[in-house]
């Protein structure tokens, strides 16, 4: 349900902004002359430009339904939120002769997170009292009860009454309206029911956000970010978290260039080597690195080692392809070319297909890192001792959603800045690439 | 007299399911310096393959290629070649790319900055020095292969269709810069093209070529190649020779289209 509508409002979004944006800001959409009949043709990027503008619209869409749809504190429109207060309902009591008797059953609910909710003094909140009520007259006597939202309780009425269950005493009506067993009404602060026993119960009304559990609001999010960098967790702070993640990443991938380069040039340039290797690169590449971890565990423990011998697998075998097809990859004009303008063999390696291959290498190095970089995380979920990926299945066992959240933003964004970098680095160092 | 000799030359690849392709048969031609030579064919008459042997990237099946009195083993500085395009390296600046023979045959700095600086200039590009070769145009990228080629000072150059990618205006431009480039360095030129008007206007002697086997079929000395240098090639375009021969050169080539289509007709 609450799926349904989040998707039905980002559609919303999407056109709504774009109606909007392109009203506001005509010149942003204008399409100049002959432009306006341009097509995309199949791998054609440049034929559509993104609108940043359109980038920036949808950031802020995201965090505006992230706000939304929890119980977030920052001034935004809110989805409908969860009852919070106190709520009374009434319940009428009928024994076996007939007689009835009519109480109130008050329920306080109060915030789910209370005990993760600290006031100005660092103190967790806790949980409120039972509402005192008058008993009242009549054989059912008056009940009070607390509950968090978005639970569920079960209201054993007949504590105080001066006729139990067991005696004959049943409940027929809620609110007035006669009940069976297993029957609910809603009211306004939520649903009143009986069991299947016929014990009165309630769940206050959740509103359209979604629980802490569930999806913590973005400003908890931020403060544990702030937090796990000043306090840490188990032991590391997010930056050393981050640090051993990076760092196993680049040294797997490092070790993976300088032994996988080598090998995939002399796979381009002599046949034994590509005979040699030929099968082992065939039949490792398929695999994929997670699928290793069991084995990589056994050999080399949860520890450093083990981490980056992984990493070396995943970076190795993309790099020697890459290695590979840029060497084979040189137009033979070329070879012909410095031969006949009096090269060596050892010239043209180094000063014809060692550069020439540089583009393939580049490519492969981009993928190797993407890879490396989710592999990392991967491991880390399976077994170690520090990482991003070890922080957020710890926390995902403590249930602190906020950690988890921070530690994918965390990901997602070093995956970000690892890809742009060696976007940045390729266009210096290779600039001729997909230029010729 | 130095000259170069085309001995009896005969090639065949080995198809890998047996059998072979006869590129070349019986190929007798000798050159003397200075000479510039258009080979002209329909597709498959082993042009290619013919200047591939003599560049020294293909040894051939049976005869010899003899450069001023001594057999060609290999590739060799001074055979330079000039490819059709993609053959440049597109790593180094312009002025990298028309060092880079001297550097690689270990010429000091000194002695090839002032070649490389003149080649430059002679075809126009002395502005151009430091810019990567794929900022320039088709037309300027084949003006730096021609360059690079000339830096070496080679004894024959080779060229491998090396306008054919080029526009027809930027194509005739270039016709004059090889006319003009032959006639002051003076070289052994061969020059390979499909183009028949290229082939009358640069051949100085004309070659045609017939396939299936890859043989000289016909060779023609021509006046046209020596009227170009300095002038406009539009003017001898108009010579009543000009007209003449290139009708007689078109039916014979297109008489092999013909025949070769026949043949496949036959075999299917």
């Amino acid at each position: 349900m609450i799926g349904l509508l989040l998707i039905f409002l980002y559609a919303a979004a999407f056109f709504g902004t774009f109606v909007i944006a392109s009203r506001l800001f005509k010149k942003l959409f204008e399409s100049r002359g002959f432009n306006k009949l341009k097509t995309v043709t199949f791998g054609d990027e440049s034929a559509v430009i993104a609108n940043r503008l359109a980038s920036v619209v949808s950031v802020l869409t995201v965090f505006w339904l992230w706000v939304a749809f929890t119980n977030s504190s920052i001034p935004l429109p809110k989805m409908p939120g969860p009852f919070i207060g106190d709520t009374s309902f009434t319940y009428t009591a009928t024994l076996e002769d007939g007689t009835t008797d009519e109480a109130t059953i008050t329920v306080r609910v109060f915030r789910e997170d209370i005990q993760l909710t600290l006031d100005d003094d660092g103190n967790a909140g806790v949980a409120p009292d039972v509402p005192e009520v008058e008993p009242g007259d009549g054989f059912a006597k008056n009940d009070s009860t607390t509950i968090a939202r978005y639970g569920f309780k079960v209201i054993n009425v007949w504590t105080n009454d001066e006729v139990s269950k067991k005696d004959g005493s049943l409940v027929t009506a809620l609110n007035g309206i006669p009940v069976e067993p297993g029957d609910k009404i809603r009211t306004d602060a939520g649903e009143i029911g009986l069991t299947d026993k016929g014990t009165p119960t309630f769940s206050p009304a959740t509103g359209f956000r979604m629980a802490r559990l569930y999806l913590p609001a973005p400003e908890i999010v931020v403060e544990r970010f702030f937090r796990l960098n000043s306090e840490g967790y188990q032991g590391y702070s997010l930056f050393q978290h981050t640090r051993y993640s990076l760092q196993r990443v680049l040294i797997g991938f490092l070790l993976g260039a300088l032994v996988g380069i080598p090998i995939g040039y002399a796979m381009g340039l002599t046949n034994w080597s590509r005979g040699w290797f030929d099968p082992i690169v065939e039949f490792m590449r398929p695999i994929p690195p997670l699928a290793l971890i069991p084995l990589i565990i056994i050999w080399f423990g949860i520890d450093e080692e083990g981490k980056v011998v992984l990493l070396f697998l995943a970076a190795l075998w993309i790099m020697i392809i890459a290695a590979r097809s840029g060497v084979s990859g040189v137009a033979i004009s070329k070879v012909h070319a410095a031969y006949s303008l009096g090269a060596s063999k050892t010239q043209i390696l180094t000063k014809v297909i060692v550069p020439n291959s540089l583009p393939e290498i580049f490519t492969g190095a981009r993928v190797a890192m993407g890879v490396c970089w989710g592999t990392v995380v991967a491991a880390e979920l399976v077994a170690a001792n520090v990482g991003l990926g070890k922080m957020i299945v710890s926390a995902s066992k403590f249930q602190q959603t906020d950690v988890i959240i921070v530690g994918i933003i965390v990901i997602g964004v070093i995956g970000f800045l690892i890809e742009v970098g060696m976007r940045k680095l390729e266009s210096w160092l290779v600039p001729w690439k997909g230029r010729v | 007299m130095s000259e170069l000799l085309i001995d009896n030359i005969s090639m065949r690849f080995d198809l890998p399911g047996g059998g072979h392709v006869q590129a070349l048969k019986d190929v007798n031609l000798k050159l003397k310096t200075g000479e510039l030579m258009s080979v002209l064919g329909p597709s498959g008459c082993g042009k290619t393959t013919l200047l591939n042997i003599v560049a020294g990237f293909l040894a051939p099946s049976e005869g010899d290629i003899v450069l001023n009195g001594h057999k060609v083993e290999g590739p060799d500085a001074e055979r330079g070649m000039v490819f059709q395009q993609g053959a440049l390296f597109e790593w180094m600046s312009v002025r990298d790319n028309v060092s880079f023979g001297p550097r690689m045959t270990g010429k000091s700095r000194a002695d090839y900055t002032p070649t490389v600086d003149h080649l430059l200039e002679v075809v126009g590009l002395q502005d151009f020095k430091e810019k990567a070769v794929y900022e320039l145009s088709g037309g300027m990228q084949q003006r730096v292969a021609l360059a690079r080629c000339l830096a070496n000072d080679p004894d024959v150059i080779l060229m491998d269709e090396p306008l054919g990618a080029l526009d027809a205006l930027t194509r005739e431009k270039m016709q004059s810069l090889v006319l003009d480039l032959w006639k002051d360095t003076g070289k052994t030129i061969i020059l390979i093209t499909h183009s028949v008007e290229e082939a009358l206007l640069l051949g100085e002697r004309l070659l045609v070529m017939a396939p299936r086997p890859g043989r000289v079929h016909k060779e023609y000395n021509l006046p046209f190649a020596d009227l170009g240098v300095g002038n406009d090639l539009r003017e001898v375009k108009k010579h009543e020779d000009y007209s003449t021969t290139r009708e007689e050169i078109l039916e014979m080539i297109w008489n092999m289209e013909e025949e070769i289509m026949g043949r496949a007709e036959e075999s299917a």
